[in-house]
C-alpha cells in the first residue's frame, strides 16, 4: 500500500489528478503545502474528491491548512493530521510516493 | 524505523525544506532514526552558510546544521548539483581555484550514490519536491 503526497494547488497543477489516476484502491493520499487547497469544500473539485474518498483515505496536513487560513473549510471525509500524524502514516503505508 | 529524506527545493523559494525539517523533527521525536538527508537540484542551496535572512526570521541552513549536530545527522549535498550552483566546500574550492567556499557546518558534498544507498538501507525514503 502506497501513501501519496501532493504538494501543489489543484487550481494551477495537475498533480492531484495525476496522483488519483495512478493511485490504486486503498492507497492513501496526504495533501501538504499548497496541496492543502485540494481539501477545500465546495469547489469545482468536490466531485473528484468525493469519488476519490470512496477509493482512498485522504489526509491533509493541519499546520499547512492553518498557515493558509482554511482549516475550517475542509471537505467532509478528509482527515487533518499534524507532523507526528504524517510520520505515523508513513510508517503505516509500505512506501511513500511524492507528487510535486 | 529508519527514514531518509530527499529535498529538491531551495530554501525561501519553496516550502520543501521547511516541510522536510518539521517532518525530520517529528520523526526523531517519535524515536525513529534518520539515516540521511539528501539535497538535490535547487535543494543544494539549503547548505549555504552565507544565507543571511533577517534576524527575526528562521534561518533554514542553520536550522539543519543545528539539528545535524544534535542528532548526528548525515546531511549530503549532491556534488554535481552543488558545484554547478556554486556550493563548494574547502576541498572543491581549492581544486577549482575559487576565492571562497560556502558549505554550512554539518553538510558534506557527495555523489548521487548516497541517495541510492539511502533508499537501500532505509525503511522509508520520503521525497520533498520543490
Amino acid at each position: 500500500m502506497i501513501l501519496h503526497t501532493v504538494n501543489r494547488s489543484p487550481f494551477g497543477s495537475d498533480c492531484l489528478q495525476s496522483c488519483l489516476d495512478i493511485a490504486t484502491i486503498d492507497s492513501g493520499v496526504i495533501l501538504i503545502e499548497d496541496g492543502v487547497y485540494c481539501a477545500l469544500a465546495n469547489t469545482e473539485l468536490t466531485e473528484l474528491i468525493s469519488t476519490a474518498l470512496t477509493r482512498h483515505k485522504i489526509y491533509v496536513l493541519s499546520p499547512d491548512l492553518q498557515a493558509r487560513g482554511i482549516a475550517d473549510a475542509v471537505a467532509e471525509g478528509i482527515e487533518a493530521v499534524d507532523y507526528a500524524g504524517f510520520v505515523e502514516l508513513c510508517t503505516q503505508f509500505d512506501k511513500v510516493v511524492s507528487w510535486y | 524505523m529508519i527514514f531518509s529524506l530527499a529535498i529538491y527545493g531551495a530554501p525561501f523559494s519553496s516550502q520543501s525544506s521547511d516541510t522536510a525539517y518539521q517532518f525530520a523533527c517529528a520523526l526523531l521525536e517519535q524515536g525513529h532514526s534518520l539515516h540521511r538527508v539528501f539535497f538535490y537540484h535547487d535543494g543544494v542551496y539549503n547548505g549555504s552558510t552565507l544565507a543571511t535572512p533577517p534576524q527575526d526570521e528562521r534561518n533554514i541552513p542553520a536550522s539543519w546544521s543545528q539539528l545535524a549536530e544534535q542528532h548526528g545527522l548525515d546531511l549530503v549535498i549532491c556534488v554535481a548539483a552543488g558545484l554547478r550552483r556554486g556550493m563548494l566546500d574547502a576541498t572543491e574550492s581549492d581544486r577549482w581555484e575559487k576565492p571562497s567556499h560556502n558549505l554550512e557546518q554539518g553538510f558534506t558534498l557527495s555523489g548521487l550514490g548516497q541517495l541510492i544507498e539511502a533508499t537501500m538501507v532505509s525503511d522509508r525514503m520520503i521525497t520533498f519536491g520543490n
